[in-house]
Formats: C-alpha cells, sequence, structure tokens
C-alpha cells in the first residue's frame, strides 16, 4: 500500500493545478454547510443568551428589532427616542428596576453606551483595572475596545462628532478612562461606557461654561438683567471636563425630558413583569414594553429559515460537484488507459490499479479534509468575533 | 528457451487469427521479427508474455509452460522473466527517471525493492548514459534518452527474455544505431535472449537471425 500511496502522491504532486482544483472543490463542499452551521448555532446562542438575560425593554413604538440590536447589543442604528420619564414611570410602579440607557454616540468607532451603574450589577461586569464610573467625564471600557485602542485607565479618550462638517452639532467631548471591564464575551467588550449625564453632555444638552455673572467681556453678553445673563455665541464652552471645571457643567431644563434610547426593566418576578407589561397595551401608549427573547427567537425563526434554503442550495452545489468530480476521475481514467495498460503490460494486476486510483482519491479526501478542518478550527477561534461581524453588526 | 508448437489465437472482435505450428528460438540469441503491419508480430511478443492466451498450441519459455498457467502465473512469470521495451517507451511522466527504471518493483509484490536494486538501478543508468537525468521527469528527456531509460526498466529485474516491440521506431538514425547497441550490449551482459519486432530492414544484419512473419504466415497457409 506504501509504494501506491507514492506513486499516487507523485501523480498527485505532479498533476498540481487539477488536484488542487479538486481539492479547493471537496473543501469548500465539506466547509461550508459545517460551517454554516458552526455559525448559526454561535449566532444563536449569543443572541438568545443575551436576550434571555435581558427580561424586558421599554422602547419607542416602532420596529423592536430595532430596538433590541441597539439596546443589547449596541447597534449603530438608534430607535426612536424616548425621555428620561419612561425610566421614571417604571420606577415609579414599584414593579421592576429601570435601567436607562442611551446609545447613540461613538468613539472611535466604538459605541458609547450612557447608563447607570445598576447596568454593571445587572450585567455582572466587573472592573478588572482601574475604578467604577465616579464623576462626569469619566468612561469605562469593554476589554476589546481597551486592548483594540490600546488604552488604560488614566488614559484619555474622544467622542466622535456625529457630523464633521456640522458646526452646530456635537463637539467631540474628552473623557478620562476611569477603568477597563473584564471581558465578559458579550457586546458589553465593545462598548464605551459613560453615565448618563455624560452622554447628555456629549450631546450639548448639558455644557460647562465661565460663570456668565461675572462675564467683563461685554462682548461675550447679549443681554443682561437683574435676575439673568444671556452669554452671545462667543462665551467658550468646555470641551474636557476637569477638576477645576466640573462645576460650572450644568443641564438646563427638567431632566426627566432628556433623552433615551431604551430603558432596560427587571421585574421582581413573573407577576410584577406580567402587571408592567399590561401597562403598555393601550392604543394611547406612545412606548413599547416588549420581551427581548420573543423578538430575538422571530429573528433566529427567520435565519434559520433561511439557513434551510441555503442547506438546500448547498447540497445541490455539492450534488453537482460530486457528480463533476466524478467525471474529472473518469475522464482522466481515460486519458490514463494507455498508462493504465502498459502498468498491466509491466505485470501489474487490474487490483492494483484499483489500489493506485483509490490511494489518489483517498489522499486527495485527505487534502481536502486537513483544509477543511483548519478551516473549521479557524471558524470555531473567531466565531464569536465573526458572528458579531456576520450577523450582529 | 523459446519454443513455441501448434500455438493457434484469435481475437474475438475482428476475427484476425494467428497460426504459429513451430517456432523456436535458443536462448542468448537475438532474432529479430519482421513482417507487414498487421501480421501478429505484436499479438506474438503478447503470448509470450502471458499477456494474451493461446486457443490451442504450447509457449514453452526454458522450464516453464506459458500456455499452462493461470492469470496470477502468467503475471508472475511476466514480471519476473519478461522485459518489455516499447516504441514509445511507455514512460510515466509524472514519476522522476529513476522512479520510472524502479517502477515495476513498486507495482508488484511479486518483486521487492531493496538498496541493493537501487543501486542496480543506478548502475544501469549509468551504462545507458542517463545517470544524470535520474531526478529529472521524461518531459525533460530527448527521444533517445527515453528510450534508454525504458531499457533500464526493462532489465532491472534482470529478465531471461527481452522483447522489444519496434523500440527503434521513434528514434532518428543516430539513435537508432545508438539504442540498438545499448541493448545488444546489455542482452549480452545479462545473458538474455531478444525477440524484436522491427520494421527496419537496415538494422536486421545485425541479428543472429531474422524472422519474417509473413512468410512464415503464408507458409503455414500454404
Amino acid at each position: 500500500m506504501i509504494d501506491s500511496l507514492y506513486i499516487a502522491w507523485k501523480y498527485i504532486a505532479f498533476n498540481k493545478f487539477k488536484t488542487a482544483t479538486l481539492v479547493a472543490c471537496i473543501t469548500l463542499i465539506a466547509f461550508l454547510p459545517v460551517a454554516l452551521e458552526r455559525l448559526l448555532n454561535e449566532s444563536e446562542r449569543q443572541l438568545m443568551s443575551r436576550a434571555v438575560s435581558t427580561p424586558l425593554v421599554v422602547g419607542a413604538k416602532g420596529s423592536a428589532l430595532d430596538l433590541m440590536m441597539n439596546t443589547l447589543y449596541f447597534d449603530d442604528e438608534v430607535p426612536e427616542l424616548i425621555t428620561m420619564e419612561a425610566a421614571n414611570r417604571v420606577m415609579d410602579s414599584e414593579l421592576a428596576l429601570p435601567i436607562p440607557l442611551y446609545v447613540r454616540f461613538q468613539a472611535r468607532g466604538n459605541p458609547i453606551v450612557g447608563t447607570t451603574l445598576d447596568y454593571f450589577a445587572f450585567r455582572g461586569l466587573r472592573i478588572a483595572e482601574g475604578r467604577q464610573l465616579a464623576v462626569l467625564g469619566d468612561c469605562v471600557l469593554g476589554a476589546r475596545v481597551a486592548e483594540s485602542l490600546g488604552l488604560k485607565a488614566g488614559d484619555s479618550l474622544v467622542s466622535s462628532p456625529e457630523t464633521l462638517f456640522d458646526l452646530a452639532g456635537v463637539y467631540p467631548l474628552k473623557m478620562t478612562l476611569a477603568g477597563v471591564l473584564e471581558k465578559s464575551h458579550t457586546s458589553d467588550d465593545l462598548a464605551v461606557f459613560v453615565d448618563l449625564k455624560t452622554a447628555w453632555v456629549i450631546q450639548g444638552l448639558g455644557h460647562g461654561h465661565e460663570d456668565v455673572t461675572k462675564l467683563q467681556d461685554p462682548t461675550l453678553v447679549l443681554k443682561r438683567t437683574a435676575k439673568s445673563v444671556a452669554a452671545t455665541a462667543k462665551l467658550y464652552h468646555h470641551t474636557e471636563i476637569m477638576e477645576k471645571n466640573i462645576d460650572g457643567f450644568h443641564f438646563h431644563g427638567d431632566l426627566a425630558q432628556y433623552p433615551l434610547t431604551a430603558v432596560v426593566a427587571v421585574p421582581q418576578d413573573d407577576k410584577s413583569a406580567t402587571i408592567l407589561r399590561g401597562r403598555y397595551l393601550t392604543r394611547e401608549e406612545t412606548r413599547q414594553i416588549v420581551r427581548p427573547a420573543d423578538v430575538i427567537d422571530g429573528l433566529l425563526q427567520n435565519i434559520f429559515r433561511i439557513k434551510n434554503v441555503l442547506d438546500a442550495v448547498i447540497s445541490v452545489v455539492a450534488l453537482a460537484t460530486i457528480l463533476a468530480i466524478i467525471l474529472v476521475f473518469a475522464l482522466s481514467l481515460r486519458l490514463r488507459q494507455r498508462e493504465i495498460q502498459t502498468i498491466f503490460r509491466l505485470g501489474c494486476r487490474r487490483a492494483t490499479i484499483a489500489r493506485l486510483l483509490a490511494a489518489e482519491i483517498l489522499i486527495i479526501v485527505i487534502m481536502s479534509g486537513v483544509f477543511c478542518g483548519a478551516l473549521i478550527f479557524v471558524v470555531n477561534q473567531f466565531s464569536n468575533d465573526l458572528v458579531r461581524m456576520l450577523f450582529i453588526s | 528457451m523459446i519454443q513455441i508448437e501448434s500455438l493457434k489465437f484469435q481475437y474475438h472482435d475482428n476475427g484476425f487469427h494467428l497460426s504459429v505450428p513451430h517456432f523456436a528460438v535458443r536462448a542468448g540469441e537475438k532474432v529479430a521479427v519482421v513482417g507487414p503491419s498487421g501480421s501478429g508480430k505484436t499479438t506474438l511478443l503478447n503470448l509470450l508474455a502471458g499477456i494474451l492466451t493461446p486457443m490451442a498450441g504450447s509457449i514453452q519459455v526454458d522450464e516453464t509452460s506459458v500456455s499452462d498457467l493461470n492469470d496470477a502465473g502468467r503475471r508472475d512469470f511476466r514480471i519476473r522473466n519478461i522485459g518489455f521495451v516499447f516504441q514509445d517507451f511507455e514512460l510515466l511522466d509524472y514519476l522522476s527517471i529513476l522512479d520510472n527504471i524502479l517502477h515495476p518493483y513498486r507495482i508488484t509484490s511479486a518483486l521487492k525493492l531493496t538498496g541493493q536494486v537501487c543501486q542496480r538501478a543506478i548502475f544501469l543508468a549509468e551504462q545507458m548514459g542517463v545517470a544524470g537525468q535520474l531526478k529529472k521527469h521524461p518531459g525533460k528527456l530527448s527521444q533517445g534518452e527515453k528510450q534508454r531509460v525504458a531499457i533500464c526498466r526493462a532489465l532491472l529485474p534482470q529478465p531471461r527474455l527481452i522483447l522489444a516491440d519496434e523500440a527503434t521506431g521513434n528514434l532518428d538514425p543516430d539513435n537508432k544505431t545508438l539504442i540498438l547497441d545499448l541493448l545488444f550490449s546489455a542482452v549480452s551482459d545479462h545473458h538474455a535472449t531478444l525477440l524484436a519486432v522491427t520494421h527496419d530492414h537496415e538494422l536486421l544484419k545485425r541479428f543472429d537471425r531474422v524472422v519474417d512473419f509473413q512468410e512464415f504466415q503464408n507458409k503455414e497457409a500454404a
């Protein structure tokens, strides 16, 4: 058998292009369905685990899927906004703990998640380095963000402007990196967490500037009365929150009307959850409350329906490829008839000729298996990121 | 060495039949078989090698009655006793020259590939002047060099009988003489018997004996 393998190997090595084509065909046909299965299983695991661990989400009426993708995976598609009043309403109901979320801005391509400290406790996120959010302007990085940006506690990170050429738009805010979270292998690893108020400062709803009552430069004052002072646009706004200027930061208007993208509601028990859900069922209600598991389950149903179609397509392609491979071998056998005849005339048995061909097929299948195994190994290693890149992002 | 008596053979598909009442070749003899195409020269070589089975009569090579052997026996006899040299060399493109020479040892368990055999293959290649080409593939060799490699392959198992089927048919005149010189010298060195089918009448005088197959067949018909 070793001699058969040796001769077969020589044939395969000599006919590199033909071999490479056959190996590529077999590898792809074996790899595609397995990889698809692995990726879908991983996507199901990731999507479901996150969804199941999030009991209820309150958001504006509209696409529940957009709301889920933004709330659970910090997708950059921002849903219709709600206000802080929605969180207060959940709190006032005493049925659930509200965790407000404002996921709208980005810092160097990573989503900025404005929330409260309850979020960290709810997700079980722990600080690996540095400290938790403490003052306005602090941020805490997910492990992967810190890794990819090469940042550590004490460094600073600037938020990205929404639109570069809009002078009236959101100005970048230089944030202080308070700490880095432990790896959680979820979307939290890829987020920049800030306090809700810091998120509002990024939007410009909260700002810091000199005390206008003490302004001496007349070009900075638009109107001065006994009760108030109106400043001109020349007044300098701070773009970094520091110890010396933090007291100058303030918010105008009612905080209850400040924007949020969603509120995660953590009910005390199933009964509380049911009652709370019931309160959002009226026709006049402008908000919706959804169970993420139901929404993600619907999404997965669609994905798996598509997967069934893909499986069928792959099966047909696999069948066509196998037939083509059989044809290649049959034609190759015809082309090699003379060679086979010579080997036979030299004294070889018909069975040995069959063994030589079998050895060639075996080597090609083994090579395809090795390549397929290597590719599947790579998919397994990076399935987490691939799923996030292909399905979730 | 070769003794054929009352041999009869017929192909099922085209009706061609061969009849040889008596044909003998002595050990060490170099015999040329000539005759027009289709007269049965190659068929005779295939019958002697045990590739084809006669319908009647006997073929004796030394002490072995080839016509009485079964399939496995004929194969075993062929691999041990017959060296084939073909007109188109029949070398395998994907094997190196050394692997081509050693090929019979890799395709049958009747021959054992040892270090000694490899040494012998190199020695034969040196004798045939192709020792410098052992790592190359046949595609890189000239026609004459390919035939020399084919002769090495035929001689390696030290056969008692060399069957050459128009071995010089595809060669230019210079190479024809050279190849025949090498073949004769190797056959003599190995104390083998040579039965060569040829159309080349210029080379016939160099053989010990020439058998005109057409005349031979006509005589039989008469």
